[in-house]
């Protein structure tokens, strides 16, 4: 797949680092990039201006949401996500995007200007040490000086952002290199450097030995995280968990990996999962981990955490194995084969009584909790749940879901019935607010074909508001679900149970957010009464084009069940 | 518990490199007790040696994080017996002091340190040794008129390890098995 970096330019082999840039970002098959110009980043966007037919650029309204946008890109497409962004703040401004990137494994290549060469280090204006800054929140950064070096550097940051564990990688470009002319030749993609290693083969004996722990299991329980998705492995991991009759449960990471209702999915773990994934993690002889990192939001209390159990690991990244939880077998590699190999290794089983406890749990939960959530007694105040549980009917579970984090986060992901994989985009790892409105153009922009809706908090989206804006100009067709509390509510709940009610700055006066909505000439409604939900739920989905839809819930709802901080996941309270 | 260990990392020569090992130390609150940065025997190859003090386990989790950098080819550690390593010591003192004959002379010559050289103010002696070497020497000469004390970070090298050459070519064999798949 060699391109010929002269392609499409007069013939010539001589032309500057920002047209070199764009050359190459070509040849890696970039269609879309999220940027925001500034002064050091101007030769770029000057060449740029000649490539608008090939390269789609999306003016966003801030740097951080170009770096979320190209993130919500990524994650529905499976491509790099490229953004960019002048020095200084427009660099500095990114690294919250590259911080949530970083721990969320996503692949990603941003572009950041930066000042000459030759004041580098005089505390120039706009100078920020932004590779010195993201060093931490990058799986690999470079600051380019000289022009002839940008292909090379373009190439290896690709190649290392989408192989083996995926990460974001920082490209920075001093605006000499930009400006200044050079020889090019072809552009080759990178295959590899000496020192980086993306992925181990997956070892036979090690497949075998956890066959033996699985063939031999009473109660064995999967837990799957991102790496499915990543790993682009649902189907090896369907045809797994089926084989082997293995009961499985989803990180907010690994959600919709595996459609929400299939027979062995058996719900969500962690702190505001399901009841029975939690409690019964103490319960199972086996854990299998597939793909996932023993987040603490999911393990919970380390010492009460599954000590009961043999775990076998399946993980590309060898830096994650025996971190946080002992792994008796550790696979390692990429899951697509190891998912395979292993199938082939499993007996065909059912374990109809284990997947009963399962039952058991769905059936309390359900008294409990969830029925109350999805169908409140019609005095209460709209619940977050029942308006996804509508969602997800109008939408017969088939759209992608963006979410902002907080309750609303944990309630969309609980409710709505995923069928499709690759449909569920959210902060998890750094739990950034504000990721939603930005992560939902840039997945309607990487997935053309799929409704997108962003679900967000009435917090969450004044984070980001200034996105619309930007849907807005590019005419990006994101629904916008506001499920408004009035409240900072995942932090009002803690408030209330942990910290004796006393809610402290979590109370929100709100503008109106329908004013605002239509000041970006986005279509919107307000639902204030139950009796005009399904209704208004209708119009949302139906809609051709952008739409606002807020609705107010309850003030003081909380989500459950719960694993409180410093319980351990058998602890897990139902109210 | 904490103990006493020497991480020997080989990196390609990349700017900033530095940096992105420190900030693993950092992110786990992990002091460096000393760094040392220099080249290795193949040429383009750095070699970073850290010492720092923490339990196994923990050291384990490092190591595994510094391999798992993009430039960094190979990451060991190793306790104290299982490595030879030095450091090095300058000692500044007055010239006056030796001239006179006496104590610091005998000092120097009980510690087989080194005069590297000698001017009419001051003198500069060195000691090649373990830390708690070069610290006696210096808790002697400190009694006296020291100007100026500096030690080094210390340099390594284990005793049963294969040489970095040989993991160097399976890694490159590892790489054509891979390009292979």
């Amino acid at each position: 797949m060699e391109k010929l970096i002269i392609e499409d330019t007069k013939a010539t082999t001589t032309f500057s680092g920002s047209e070199a840039l764009i050359q190459c970002l070509l040849a890696e098959n970039v269609e879309t990039i999220f940027g925001y110009p500034g002064g050091a980043i101007m030769p770029i966007y000057d060449a740029l201006y000649d490539y608008q037919e090939q390269l789609n650029h999306i003016l966003c309204r801030h740097e951080q949401g170009c770096i979320h946008a190209a993130q919500g890109y990524a994650r529905v497409s499976q491509k790099v996500g490229v953004c960019m962004a002048t020095s200084g703040p427009g660099a500095a401004n990114f690294i919250t995007g590259l911080a949530d990137a970083y721990i969320d494994s996503t692949p990603l290549v941003c572009i950041t200007g930066q000042v000459a060469s030759h004041l580098l280090g005089t505390d120039a204006f706009q100078e920020t040490d932004v590779v010195g800054i993201s060093m931490p929140v990058t799986k690999w950064n470079i600051q380019i000086t000289k022009t002839e070096e940008i292909p090379q550097v373009l190439a290896k940051a690709f190649y290392v952002a989408r192989s083996g564990r995926p990460g974001p990688v920082l490209v920075d470009i001093t605006k000499d290199a930009q400006i200044g002319k050079a020889e090019f030749s072809s552009y080759k993609p990178c295959t590899g450097t000496r020192s980086y290693f993306p992925e181990t083969p997956v070892d036979p004996e090690k497949v075998k030995e956890a066959a033996k722990l699985i063939n031999e299991a009473k109660r064995p329980y999967v837990l799957f995280g991102q790496g499915v998705i990543l790993g682009d492995a649902q189907e090896e991991f369907k045809a797994f968990v089926e084989k082997g009759g293995l009961p499985a449960a989803w990180t907010i990471m690994g959600l919709s990996a595996l459609p929400t209702d299939h027979y062995l999915n058996v719900g969500m773990l962690g702190m505001h999962g399901n009841y029975g994934p939690n409690l019964l993690t103490n319960e199972c002889d086996v854990l299998i981990a597939v793909g996932m990192r023993f987040d603490d939001r999911v393990t919970g209390n380390l010492e009460k955490y599954a000590k009961q159990a043999k775990v076998i690991h399946l993980e590309i990244d060898p830096a994650e194995i025996d971190k946080i939880v002992h792994a008796d077998v550790a696979v390692l590699g990429n899951c697509k084969d190891s998912l395979r190999m292993l199938t082939e290794e499993i007996e065909q089983q059912s374990y109809p009584e284990w997947l009963q406890l399962f039952k058991d749990c769905d059936q309390k939960e359900h008294e409990v909790v969830i029925k109350e959530e999805l169908y409140p007694a019609e005095d209460k105040m709209m619940t977050m749940g029942e308006v996804i549980r509508i969602v997800s009917e109008k939408s017969k579970g088939e759209a992608v879901i963006v979410t902002d984090v907080g309750q609303h986060q944990m309630v969309a992901q609980r409710y709505y019935n995923y069928q499709k994989w690759r449909s569920n985009i959210t902060s998890g790892g750094l739990g950034t607010m504000g990721f939603a409105l930005p992560a939902a153009m840039g997945a309607k922009v990487g997935a053309p074909d799929r409704q997108v809706i962003a679900v967000i908090g009435d917090g969450g989206f004044q984070m980001t508001i200034q996105e619309l804006g930007t849907i807005y100009q590019s005419q990006i067709e994101v629904k916008i679900l506001i499920l408004n509390n009035e409240f900072l509510g995942m932090v009002r709940q803690w408030q209330e149970l942990f910290f004796d009610r006393r809610y402290s700055f979590t109370e929100m006066l709100n503008p109106d957010f329908q004013t605002i909505s239509k000041g970006y000439y986005i279509p919107c409604e307000k639902v204030t009464e139950r009796a005009n939900l399904e209704e208004a739920v209708e119009r949302f989905i139906n809609h051709e084009g952008s739409y606002l839809l807020e609705v107010l819930v309850g003030k003081e709802n909380n989500v459950f069940p719960m694993v409180p901080t410093g319980a351990g996941v058998a602890e897990v309270r139902l109210s | 518990m904490k103990t006493q260990f020497t991480i020997s990392v080989f990196t390609e020569n990349q700017t900033g490199l530095l940096n992105r090992v420190s900030v693993i130390f950092n992110r786990r609150h992990i002091n460096i007790e000393s760094i040392t940065v220099s080249p290795s025997e193949i040429e383009g190859i750095h070699r970073f040696t850290i010492v720092i003090s923490e339990i196994e386990e923990n050291i384990r989790k490092v190591v595994k994080q510094l391999e798992k950098q993009v430039d960094v080819l190979k990451a060991f550690y190793h306790k104290n017996e299982e490595i030879v390593f030095q450091e090095i010591a300058l000692f500044k003192v007055p010239t006056n002091l030796l001239a006179s004959g006496g104590e610091v002379e005998r000092i120097i010559r009980a510690h087989h340190a080194r005069v590297l050289s000698v001017e009419q103010d001051y003198t500069i002696i060195e000691k090649t040794g373990h830390e708690d070497e070069t610290q006696q020497l210096f808790e002697e000469l400190k009694n006296y008129d020291l100007l100026e004390f500096v030690r080094s970070g210390r340099v390594a090298i284990a005793k049963p390890m294969k040489e970095f050459k040989q993991y160097l070519v399976e890694m490159e064999e590892a790489h054509e098995t891979t390009n292979q798949l």
